[in-house]
């Protein structure tokens, strides 16, 4: 262990992909990944942060039963704006435009990405997509729902419902581009001696993801496009009047957006299972499973989108078929859950801030998973569709699931991307403070929605009010957490303490070149011969942990 | 992989074959044929074109297995957009309440 452990000396000075060139320029024509990451974390941090405003706004409004600090048509906007920021500009683009597009080429061995023009190109369209967002929300706004139901969207809306559409058409495909890149790089571009079955389950996950985002994003695209139509000619494909169906959209929509979840949760699982393993420095318990279960998960939520429609008129044949495939698809989720938690066992483990993160995704995703199967049975969703109980639901996977995911991420690699180390007390605080605000702020909702208090209203009968006002209680608590991380890594990248370059001890290659990387990523192309999750000293890490001793 | 030079004279000819599907297309939009004819007749046109579109001008017909597999795995998802959705459209009125 010690051969590789002390390879190389924290060094801001070397020359890194940061300090490699200065000025805007190098950072606005870059095409090192590494870079590009960076410009992605600073442009969905952004869209963060415009989307927990209207969270602000929402919970503000349903403190009381009155719809009084909102107008009705101002609440419509202020959560529908709040959905597509979240969704199209913060999550999916979240951990594989930031994480993957920094850890991808380092954790297989590659130098960059396999394209690295189109990568930056991608960014740019990410960019032009939210531009026409921002222009849409700045104009006046749209209320449809972030899902644009037909008739409402094509017909009756009176807000500006093609410019919103328009950005989520556009930096659909950033996200098209970025999974044809990783799928091409992990091909094409892993290091000599990285098998198939070596690669760190992070890259499967991104490889999942990326299959995801290449088959579906297209028919949202589409389907987008169907819908300005529709609103602008009146074609009569959503319109029942000329011979079309609105259920039609919600197949469409759903086609993509229920892949899309796993789209958002899938590189999260990836997170949490090198965090699972690293921090209980253990090899996963069942590996072969976890990496297919990703595949499976990305190939049958293919199948189960009709659980959206189970109460908008859909055949209910069809929703037999949807509810049991609803059930099937849980199967590799929980395959997941079950090896995380065996790998824990007997395992030695580091209550680091990424590992509490990990940790609290097990539990939350755990609950959302389940509250799925409650909505995926067909009679129970009846009862429970368009309540509170489904935004509690899904706010328990994307916040609880995703979000931590991604914040755990970040704080593990936050060395290897910034070069310092964040501090660990306030790491620690503020995870604590995230898990307990985002309990409070959800759990009530479950109650709310299973009482019957619906979606979407900004007023709301008295008796619920007890449960709103626990919740935005627990927003208030959330969001100062989200601050605290926020203010501490800034500060870091200029006080924190310095790197080494595998500060946790880790046998994976990202942790094998100094930190923050070369631009080259490795100064000569690394050997592998070790298994993923492999922490017992080997001869051969000595040879890899040489080239660096050298180079130093 | 290697590049396949095609002729432009097979371009034109494809390209004079759309013309004609769009003519035909056109056509058979004024005329009402009985029954369900009329989408059997215009999805068949336009399946067609589709394909002449993707094995020329889109080069899949001289294309290596590996894009044949991108392409086909695409159909496919075609295909279950397509199942999935229409086990709701075609049992709508198993029940007597349609
Ligand atoms: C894996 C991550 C998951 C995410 C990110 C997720 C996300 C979502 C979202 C965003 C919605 C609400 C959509 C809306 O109407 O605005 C939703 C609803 C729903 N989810 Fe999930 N979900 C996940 C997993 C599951 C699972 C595993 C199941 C069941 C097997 C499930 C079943 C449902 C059902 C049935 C609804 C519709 C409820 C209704 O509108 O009546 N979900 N989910
Ligand atoms: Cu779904």
């Amino acid at each position: 262990m010690k051969a590789f452990e002390t390879f190389e000396t924290p060094s801001a000075a070397r020359v890194n992909y940061i300090n490699a060139e200065y000025g805007l320029k190098s950072w606005l024509l870059t095409r090192d990944h590494k870079r590009i990451a960076l410009l992605y974390l600073g442009s969905i941090s952004f869209f963060f942060f415009i989307g927990g405003l209207y969270a602000m706004f929402i919970r503000l409004e349903l403190l009381t039963p009155q719809g009084d600090l909102l107008a009705s048509t101002t609440y419509n906007k202020v959560f529908t704006q709040h959905g597509i920021i979240m969704i199209f500009f913060f999550l999916i683009p979240s951990i594989p435009a930031t994480l993957g597009n920094f850890l991808v080429p380092l954790m297989i061995g590659a130098k960059d990405l396999a394209f690295p023009r189109i990568n930056l190109l991608s960014w740019y369209i990410y960019l032009l997509g939210g531009i026409i967002t921002i222009y849409a929300l700045l104009a006046g706004g749209v209320d449809t729902g972030w899902t644009f139901y037909a008739p409402y969207s094509t017909t009756f809306s009176n807000s500006y419902v093609i410019a919103a559409g328009l950005g989520i058409f556009v930096s659909g495909f950033s996200s098209i581009l970025t999974g044809l890149n990783f799928i091409v790089t992990i091909h094409t571009m892993r290091a000599p001696g990285m098998t198939w079955f070596r690669l760190p389950l992070f890259i499967w996950a991104h490889y999942a993801t990326s299959l995801v985002m290449i088959l579906g994003t297209p028919v949202v695209a589409i389907t987008i496009l169907l819908l300005a139509f529709e609103r602008v000619a009146h074609v009569g494909i959503f319109d029942p009047a000329a011979g079309g169906d609105p259920v039609l959209f919600q197949h469409l929509f759903w086609f993509y957006s229920h892949p899309a979840v796993y789209i958002m949760v899938l590189p999260s699982m990836g997170v949490v299972s090198e965090l699972i393993a690293n921090f209980s420095r253990k090899n996963i318990f069942g590996y072969k499973f976890v990496a297919f279960s990703s595949l499976a998960i990305a190939v049958f939520g293919f199948l189960v989108w009709g659980h959206h429609l189970f109460v908008a008129s859909q055949s209910v044949y069809a929703g037999m078929i949807f509810s049991f495939l609803s059930f099937a698809v849980a199967i590799p989720s929980a395959i997941k859950v079950f090896n995380w938690t065996a790998t824990l066992y007997k395992g030695s483990i580091s209550y680091d801030t990424p590992m509490l993160y990990a940790l609290g995704f097990i539990g939350l995703f755990t609950v959302g998973g389940m509250t799925g199967l409650f909505l995926a049975a067909l009679a129970v969703d009846v009862h429970v569709s368009d309540t509170y109980f489904i935004v509690a639901h899904f706010h328990y996977i994307m916040v609880g699931g995703a979000l931590f995911g991604y914040l755990g991420g970040l704080h593990y690699w936050w060395p290897k991307i910034s070069g310092r180390m964040y501090p660990e007390g306030w790491g620690r605080f503020s995870a604590l403070v995230i898990f307990v605000g985002f309990n409070l702020t959800f759990l009530p909702q479950f109650v709310a929605g299973y009482l019957g208090m619906p979606r979407r209203y900004h007023a709301y009968p008295p008796e619920f009010q007890v449960f709103n006002v626990l919740s935005s209680a627990g927003a208030s608590i959330l969001g100062v957490g989200f601050l605290i991380p926020m203010i501490y890594l800034v500060w870091s990248m200029r006080y924190g303490k310095l790197a080494e370059a595998n500060p946790w001890h880790l046998p994976g290659l990202e942790w094998r070149t100094a930190s923050p990387p070369p631009t080259e990523n490795f100064l000569a192309t690394p050997v592998v011969t070790w298994e993923a999750y492999e922490f017992a000293p080997v001869e051969e890490m000595r040879v890899i942990g040489k080239f660096r001793d050298e180079e130093v | 992989m290697s590049e396949h030079i095609v002729q432009l004279k097979v371009y034109v000819t494809i390209f004079l074959a759309l013309l004609v599907g769009t003519a035909l297309t056109v056509m058979a939009g004024l005329h009402d044929f009985p029954g369900k004819l009329n989408v059997i007749i215009a999805l068949t046109i336009a399946v067609v074109k589709a394909t002449l579109v993707v094995l020329y001008f889109m080069h899949v017909r001289y294309s290596s297995r590996l894009i044949w597999v991108v392409f086909t795995s695409a159909l496919f998802w075609l295909v279950i957009l397509f199942a999935l959705t229409f086990s709701d459209y075609w049992t709508r009125c198993w029940l007597p309440v349609c």
